[in-house]
């Protein structure tokens, strides 16, 4: 039984999203726990899984019997295990906090929005854990053809915004093919290790090099990094809410975990690294990104919109990061990918319930929100703090590892914009507070003292729970660099960049 | 001095030709999509840009002299022995079998939110769609 564990952990979600669109037909009720129990499987195969990786190393899983070279096979180390861990927690958190929007908002299509949501996050589990790369490509396609039903299931622009979405994203995903095709035309394999072994013996380094490039500009379209970001500001603030906090918190950071993924175990860092010159230009375009991403988010007077671009401006940290090519720097990339989810799905989830609520998230709306919500403004408060990287919080740690490894690389403009970030990030964090506590609530039209009118229980429990788990994946944040991110920086960068 | 180097391009051109058809097609795919104002003919505009990619895995599983790989005797004849180089690799078409799949997905998702924007909008021209979206925002002011 536990020598499935990874084919399970793809399957259960998969076959709950089966059940959660017949429930639909049938009774409604079932949907949600149908959803739930497909997620939890899910989540507690992949702890177990962790748990294995841990003590004895990656384990490679055979699809069907058939050997690498030829079969699927899955692949599962410290890294992807963490994120396995992540997708199918941030999901599971995001699904019961939403178990009343949902109902609300999707009555007659809540058997379709509990099959997508599912099928979503088993597309991007199975990103995760392929070690096959046209599978990802199947995988990655699944996952975002999801995403664009979830944020087009929005009333108002959503659909509009969809759609410019979908263009981009199919753009982005036919390089990665594209780039694909090339690796099999000079390989004759697809599977990751396999393409590892034998690209080194290429002799016409040309095509690799038009390959990765082809790959690498298809996921940068498909994470949002800065020139190519147009499509997510409108898709994550105009998408209905459950989706937002799924979508928001997920999809930008498996991009990530796959560009990692494909530099580090398919690419390989030796060749990345030394034989092309893209390195100073991409960690100046994460500056730029940085910068102009945080200006557009000062512009914003929209919270959702607003928590979108800081979503721009975090992705150009961990593509930045991981792209200073030292030990340091990569260790910030990978820990900033656990802990920025995190983070966006508690931003995300406490927008979502002042929406629940106040019925709006312009910043005019929120006066006097800390006294009507004060739970949700307090887990509200906590995302901010890591976003900005305040100390205990997690969002510190990986910080601190992104500024050292900046300066370790000598690259002194990253370091730089990311303490000018951090400050901006303050102010516009603090204009949000300073609204919602400090200016009154409106009593002109309310007239007596504000009601205590927090939102649902079932809403609340789950954002706390994500604020506490930002807590401690900040006192822990020296165990999951040692646990889930040490063992995957490659030797070779240990030295410094 | 002329001629060798025109028949030099004109070998170039030829002798990679697929090439130059899937970079064409590419091409007319982004162009629409990039400029055509109307929403069905960028949504083609992608599919065309897909089925390029889609050309150019099949055209690099062809082989001169080959030919289709389907072989007759099966397992236990072993009459012939078989050599790879005689038939065509039939990997890259099951591969494309599924991107087909994926891109006929893609369609369809798009265009069933091309049909959701004109039941609301009642126009598929984006610059008429923008006009009202902007109509949208001034009167919630």
């Amino acid at each position: 039984m536990t020598d499935q564990l990874p084919a399970l952990i793809i399957i259960s979600p998969l076959l709950a999203a089966l059940l959660a669109n017949i429930a639909g037909w049938i009774q409604k009720r079932l949907c949600f726990p149908a959803a739930v129990a497909g997620l939890l499987a899910s989540f507690l195969c992949a702890a177990f899984l962790m748990r294995r990786v841990i003590a004895g190393g990656p384990v490679v899983y055979r699809l069907a019997g058939w050997n690498p070279p030829w079969g699927i096979s899955y692949y599962i180390d410290n890294l992807s295990g963490a994120v396995l861990i992540l997708v199918s927690l941030v999901a599971l958190i995001n699904m019961l906090a939403n178990r009343e929007v949902a109902l609300t908002m999707f009555e007659n299509r809540l058997g379709a929005f509990y099959s997508l949501y599912l099928l979503f996050v088993t597309g991007l589990m199975g990103i995760v854990i392929t070690g096959d790369a046209f599978n990802l490509y199947v995988l990655l396609e699944i996952a975002s053809l999801t995403g664009y039903a979830l944020i087009g299931m929005g009333g108002g622009r959503a659909r509009i915004s969809s759609l410019h979405y979908v263009f981009m994203g199919t753009i982005g995903a036919s390089l990665y093919l594209f780039g694909t095709g090339y690796l099999y035309m000079v390989t004759g394999s697809l599977n990751m290790a396999d393409l590892a072994a034998l690209l080194p013996q290429v002799e016409k380094v040309s095509l690799i090099e038009i390959s990765f490039i082809l790959c690498l500009v298809g996921l940068f379209i498909k994470m949002a990094f800065f020139p190519l970001h147009a499509w997510l500001p409108n898709a994550y603030s105009h998408a209905p809410g459950p989706s937002a906090s799924l979508i928001a918190p997920l999809t930008t950071k498996v991009m990530i975990y796959v560009m990692i993924r494909v530099v580090l175990s398919v690419y390989r860092p030796e060749f990345v690294f030394k034989a092309l010159p893209i390195r100073d230009l991409i960690i100046w375009i994460a500056v730029a990104a940085i910068l102009a991403g945080s200006v557009m988010a000062f512009k914003q007077r929209r919270l959702k919109r607003m928590l979108s671009y800081i979503i721009v401006v975090e992705v150009a940290y961990m593509v930045g990061g991981f792209w200073l090519g030292n030990a340091a720097g990569m260790t910030g990339a990978m820990l900033h990918l656990l802990n920025d989810a995190m983070m966006t799905l508690c931003l995300f989830l406490a927008a979502g319930s002042i929406v629940s609520r106040v019925m709006s998230d312009e910043f005019s709306y929120l006066q006097g929100v800390f006294q009507k919500m004060p739970f949700t403004m307090v887990a509200f408060v906590a995302g901010a703090l890591s976003v900005i990287g305040v100390p205990p919080t997690c969002g510190f740690f990986s910080k601190w590892y992104l500024i050292s490894g900046g300066i370790a690389a000598g690259q002194y403009g990253f370091a730089a914009a990311l303490i000018i970030s951090s400050l901006i990030n303050a102010l516009l964090f603090f204009r949000v507070i300073e609204i919602g506590y400090f200016e009154p609530f409106d009593m002109h039209s309310h007239g007596a003292e504000p009601v205590f009118e927090e939102a649902s229980a079932g809403m609340v429990v789950p954002l706390v729970a994500t604020a506490g788990l930002i807590l401690a994946m900040g006192f822990y944040a020296n165990t999951l660099v040692a646990w889930f991110i040490e063992p995957i920086v490659p030797v070779v960068l240990a030295g410094g960049g | 001095m002329d001629a060798p180097v025109l028949a030099d391009m004109l070998d170039f051109v030829i002798a990679k030709y697929n090439y130059w058809g899937i970079a064409a097609l590419m091409m007319i795919g982004l162009y629409a999509m990039i400029a055509k104002n109307n929403l069905v003919k960028k949504i083609i505009g992608m599919n065309i840009f897909q089925t390029a990619i889609i050309l150019f895995f099949i055209s690099i599983a062809t082989k001169w002299d080959a030919t289709i790989p389907i072989i007759i005797h099966g397992h236990g004849a072993h009459a012939h022995s078989i050599h790879a180089a005689d038939y065509m690799n039939p990997l890259p078409h099951v591969l494309m079998l599924t991107a087909i799949v994926v891109s006929v997905a893609t369609l369809g998702v798009a265009l069933a939110l091309a049909v959701g924007i004109f039941q609301r909008y009642e126009t598929l021209e984006e610059d008429n769609i923008l006009e009202q979206l902007k109509a949208d925002e001034s009167n919630l002011r």
